[in-house]
Order: C-alpha cells, then sequence, then structure tokens
C-alpha cells in the first residue's frame, strides 16, 4: 500500500507561480480524482510527483522516501501521461514487452487481452493510431503495469462513450481485484463522481478542498423553486452559488440539510448537491 | 437493479433499497447469490467502497449473509424482515407525500378518501 505526502510544494516557472505551497496527503489504496480548471497546475503536481520536473520549493515522498531522482520510489509509480513518449515506429505488441523492461512486473498477457477487448490492433504501429486508440494503449500500459500507483492525466481523451464505459468498468474491475493507489486527473467529472473515493480541487495552484466525497456532497444541498421563495429562506445560509432560469432559482447550499417535508410545505425543493455543479460554483473566480 | 443517481439520498443507501426491492419482486430469492460487490460496482460504475458500504448494511440487518470464499447470499426470512421495515417506512415516504402533492394541487381530503376508495372497490 503506497502513500504519497505533499509538503509546501512549489512550483515556479520564471514569475509565474504554478503551484504555491501546496501540502496534500494521498493515503493508499483508494481511487483519487484531482479535479481543476485548465491551467490549475494539475499536470504540474503530477509531473512533480513522478520527477519530470523539479520542485522550486517543498518535497514530496512514496513511502517515507524522497522521488527526488530516486529509482525506487519512482519505480512504484506508473504515469500516463497527456504526452506521447513511445517510439513512434515500434507495434503495439512490441510496446508491451518494451514497458516490460522498465516496469518488471508488467503483465503482457492481461495487457493482449485488453487490446482484444478494447479492439486495439497489437501489429499496429504506435503513429498509426488514431487519438482514441493512442489513448486506449495508454490505459492499457497503465493498467498492465502492476506498479502500486497509477496517475492518469485525462485518460479518455478522444475515446468514445463505449470506449470510455469500458475504461471505467475495468478501471473498477481491476481496483478490486488488486486494491491500489489511483489518481485520475480530468474535467469530466460526472463521469467519475461516484467513481472517486476521495476529491482533490486545485484552484490557480493551490488546494482548494480534499475530502471524501461522500462527506462533500452531503456538506450541502441544493435548493429550488420560485426565485422568492429561494431568496428569503437562503437569507442567513451560506451559499455558494446560484442559478436562476425566469422565475425559477436553484440556490446551492453548504450546511445541514432542512427537512424534506418542511421544505415541500414551502414549495421548495430540495436535491443533492452534484459535485461538478459544486466544482463550478467553487473555482468560479 | 436500477439507481436513481438524482435523489438526496446517499449512494450506497439507494444501492441498499435496490437489492431489497430485488428480493421483495422475488428477482434475488431467499437463499440464493446475489451479483458480488466487483459486479455491482463495475455495473454501476460505482466505487467499491460504496457498493461495499450498501452491502455492509444489509448484512447488518440480517437480509444478507456472508459465505467465506463464496459470496453473498440472500437470508431465508429476507422478505419478512423486509416487509416489516418497508410497512414503517410506508407512512412517511406515501401518506405524508400524498398529502403534499394533494395539497399542491389543491385537491381536499375527501377527494382524496373518494379516490382511495374508488381505487379499492376495483
Amino acid at each position: 500500500m503506497s502513500k504519497i505526502e505533499i509538503k509546501d510544494l512549489t512550483k515556479l516557472y520564471g514569475k509565474t507561480v504554478a503551484l504555491e505551497s501546496l501540502s496534500l496527503n494521498i493515503e493508499g489504496n483508494k481511487i483519487y480524482g484531482l479535479l481543476g480548471r485548465n491551467g490549475a497546475g494539475k499536470t504540474t503536481l503530477l509531473n512533480l510527483i513522478t520527477n519530470k520536473l523539479f520542485p522550486s520549493n517543498g518535497e514530496i515522498t512514496i513511502d517515507s522516501e524522497t522521488v527526488f531522482e530516486n529509482e525506487n520510489a519512482l519505480s512504484k509509480i506508473y504515469y500516463m501521461s497527456e504526452f506521447n513518449l513511445y517510439p513512434p515506429t515500434m507495434k503495439v505488441k512490441d510496446l508491451f514487452k518494451w514497458t516490460k523492461e522498465f516496469y518488471w512486473d508488467f503483465d503482457v498477457e492481461y495487457a493482449s487481452h485488453l487490446s482484444d477487448k478494447f479492439g486495439l490492433k497489437k501489429n499496429k504501429k504506435f503513429r498509426e493510431l488514431s487519438t482514441g486508440y493512442a489513448s486506449i494503449l495508454k490505459i492499457i500500459l497503465t493498467l498492465s503495469s502492476n506498479a502500486e500507483i497509477l496517475l492518469f492525466d485525462e485518460p479518455i481523451l478522444g475515446l468514445d462513450a463505449n470506449h470510455r464505459d469500458m475504461f471505467y468498468k475495468e478501471l473498477i474491475n481491476h481496483y478490486s481485484g488488486k486494491p491500489k493507489t489511483i489518481i485520475i486527473s480530468t474535467h469530466l467529472i460526472e463521469e467519475v463522481a461516484d467513481i472517486i473515493e476521495e476529491v482533490i480541487i486545485i484552484n490557480n495552484g493551490k488546494l482548494m478542498l480534499s475530502d471524501h466525497t461522500e462527506s462533500i456532497l452531503s456538506s450541502g444541498y441544493t435548493l429550488s423553486g420560485k426565485a422568492e421563495d429561494v431568496d428569503s429562506f437562503i437569507q442567513d445560509k451560506r451559499v455558494i452559488g446560484i442559478d436562476t432560469i425566469g422565475r425559477f432559482k436553484s440556490a446551492y447550499i453548504l450546511g445541514s440539510r432542512p427537512l424534506i417535508e418542511t421544505m415541500n410545505k414551502h414549495n421548495l425543493e430540495i436535491t443533492k448537491l452534484d459535485l461538478q455543479k459544486l466544482f463550478i460554483q467553487l473555482t468560479n473566480s | 437493479m436500477l439507481l436513481d443517481f438524482d435523489t438526496t439520498k446517499p449512494l450506497y443507501l439507494q444501492l441498499a433499497e435496490t437489492v431489497e426491492d430485488d428480493i421483495l419482486k422475488g428477482i434475488f430469492e431467499e437463499d440464493a447469490q446475489i451479483p458480488s460487490t466487483t459486479e455491482i460496482s463495475m455495473n454501476f460504475k460505482i466505487n467499491p467502497a460504496t457498493a461495499g458500504k450498501g452491502i455492509n448494511l444489509l448484512v447488518d440487518e440480517g437480509i444478507l449473509y456472508k459465505k467465506r470464499g463464496v459470496g453473498m447470499f440472500v437470508c431465508a426470512d429476507a422478505k419478512e424482515k423486509i416487509f416489516q421495515k418497508r410497512k414503517k417506512d410506508f407512512y412517511e415516504n406515501y401518506i405524508i407525500t400524498l398529502l403534499n402533492e394533494a395539497k399542491k394541487l389543491k385537491i381536499t381530503k375527501e377527494e382524496i378518501i373518494i379516490m382511495l376508495r374508488k381505487e379499492c372497490s376495483q
């Protein structure tokens, strides 16, 4: 079970602050969702965890060992990056063997099984793959790596609905069989909301939120109804955002949920907070 | 098994209720095996911990039992237990909701009683 500890991490690109004093504990054997808007610092964080970038300040450890030029710590991670770092003329089946040179636990048989399942042709060269199939190949390499920590950066780029569905199911199946630490960085929040056990939200290079998905969703509620009714109810409440359509209003509120029966009497409706709406409201400035 | 992802109820509670519904409908029979936590979480694309929490709730209530190394099974008296539990909830979930909706639609109590009588006599 591998733990990642991040202490006071700062990364500067010249004068631009990409990450600012970010501290975070990633516990072992859980699925994390790393969420943030474009340019929030998600990929920078993943690149720092995998020692592809060096921090300007702070430290990252895996099971108490620094990741800085540390083969042992880094061998515990497989990073599915947005970038394609594979030899372009290499065939898919040879890429499996090639990966096994670096990741000794790589499961060639499982990779081959997944290729058949996803319809990835093993005799194709890497450069001949479409965007979707390049993503599928990278997903297969990551799942088959048998590393203790799997990092997915935008794994479903270019995947159609069927392949996305297959990916999520295979991810759950894989995780159930061999629990490990998984971090998924994605913009498709609705699709992963029920899969991730923990949520990490980064905004403008700072850690905004890190908590159990369930605690976050039960920390508030959505109240909808006639604008005047909603307005009078929310006066003394902690409102994080409002959506209005004509005279209909929805308010996103933090705090404990009032009784549904009471609200119904006032013609107000209560529904749960959804992760995507919460994310939009929290990162909207 | 169907889950409604939109209500205020936490997902694990919804899952537990869905399994109960399927036991009442006879989709899962008493003493029969139900799908594994992995199958359930894959099917609904939910975290295995969430699925486990829902299933364990039913184990605690004596509706499901675990056979080591085999899987989850429906208890012999599961239906009866669910009936008893659901009857208690019936008042809250249906009667109160019915009256609230009726109030919204300006249906009087007398009208509701007439409707119920008519429906029951058919």
